[in-house]
């Protein structure tokens, strides 16, 4: 494809962000091919979800474990992502990213950052998950689990969960549906307040103050 | 619309070594983030190259560079060397992101719930 800088069209009318806007956070959605990412990055975002593409050449330059190491693959990647205006200031947006080992050269610009993560689990095919998990534990990016429910899934108790994917006691695992707008919004919500727990003093004797 | 633009698919790599004059996007990663916010503050110019025009016409209202990335369909580590290059000549404004940290302040996750419960 030929670039017109003039048919070059950015967002319009109500996907254009205020002029006030001057703060943006993330979040990122990962997990194994076809387990709802899009979807659920769809179902939350305000924006029909757009998509941002990196190439291994560039970024595998820079992952340290293989420094020295100057990969020429061209191979690329798409990201979908989506929007949503907090406040007039505020701005979260929600990255969906592959989870399998060799898309991790995608993470470091991603996740720095970033406020959390959500691993979306398919409660059928959890084995994906795991080496998800172990990574971000590595990264020490904070996230919480939502399992997709798919009409076929079979449903796991929370706690069969949890030992299946050898998760710790504290983080959430939580059911959803990523077609729901309402559920997703959950997701997001399980996340904030699990890290709200980690970054709030131990004793809270009194809730929050709401803004 | 020049002849030069002519040819160049857009997953052709030495495009993209032309438009970014080969420049890896390396060295301007700290400046910008996923979601740093570009905002114009200048017209384009026609002598300009088109790419960064582009970036000029669509950054009117507050753009993250992931969208910028998504609406020039080109790679993010492309889109950061010509939002550099717009960053110098002060054609552009980036509103930084949340400073890194270990875990997030209390008052921003407190606005994010809040904002999310209106969704």
């Amino acid at each position: 494809m030929d670039f017109r800088s003039s048919e070059v069209v950015g967002p319009q009318g109500a996907d254009l962000l205020p002029a006030s806007a001057t703060m943006a956070v993330k979040v990122v959605i990962v997990g194994g091919f076809g387990v709802g990412k899009t979807t659920l990055v769809g179902s939350v975002s305000e924006i029909r979800p757009l998509t941002t593409e990196e190439t291994m050449t560039q970024a595998g330059a820079s992952v340290d474990d293989t420094a020295g190491v100057e990969r020429k693959t061209s191979t690329t990647v798409a990201m979908d992502f989506g929007r949503i205006s907090i406040s007039d200031e505020l701005v979260l947006y929600v990255f969906g990213t592959p989870g399998q080992e060799r898309f991790w050269f995608l993470w470091n610009g991603l996740f720095e950052g970033a406020l959390g993560a959500v691993v979306l689990v398919d409660t059928r095919r959890l084995e994906v998950s795991f080496d998800v998990i172990g990574r971000l534990e590595d990264r020490g990016v904070p996230f919480v689990v939502a399992a997709n429910t798919f009409p076929e899934s079979p449903t796991h108790p929370t706690e069969e969960l949890r030992a299946a994917l050898d998760l710790p006691p504290e983080v959430p695992i939580v059911a959803c549906d990523a077609r729901s707008r309402e559920s997703g919004r959950d997701v997001l919500m399980a996340l904030m307040r699990y890290l709200y727990d980690l970054s709030a003093p131990p004793p809270p004797t009194t809730m929050p103050a709401s803004r | 619309m020049s002849a030069a633009d002519q040819g160049w698919g857009a997953d052709n790599p030495e495009r993209l070594y032309v438009i970014t004059r080969g420049r890896s996007g390396l060295t301007e990663q700290t400046t910008f983030d996923l979601v740093t916010l570009v905002v114009s503050r200048s017209e384009p110019t026609p002598t300009m190259q088109p790419e960064h025009a582009a970036i000029l016409r669509i950054c009117g209202s507050p753009l993250s560079v992931a969208e910028v990335s998504a609406y020039l369909r080109l790679p993010v580590s492309a889109v950061t060397v010509l939002l550099a290059d717009l960053l110098t000549e002060e054609r552009i404004e980036a509103r930084a992101c949340v400073p890194r940290a270990v875990l997030p302040d209390i008052a921003l996750l407190e606005a994010v719930m809040h904002g999310l419960q209106k969704l």
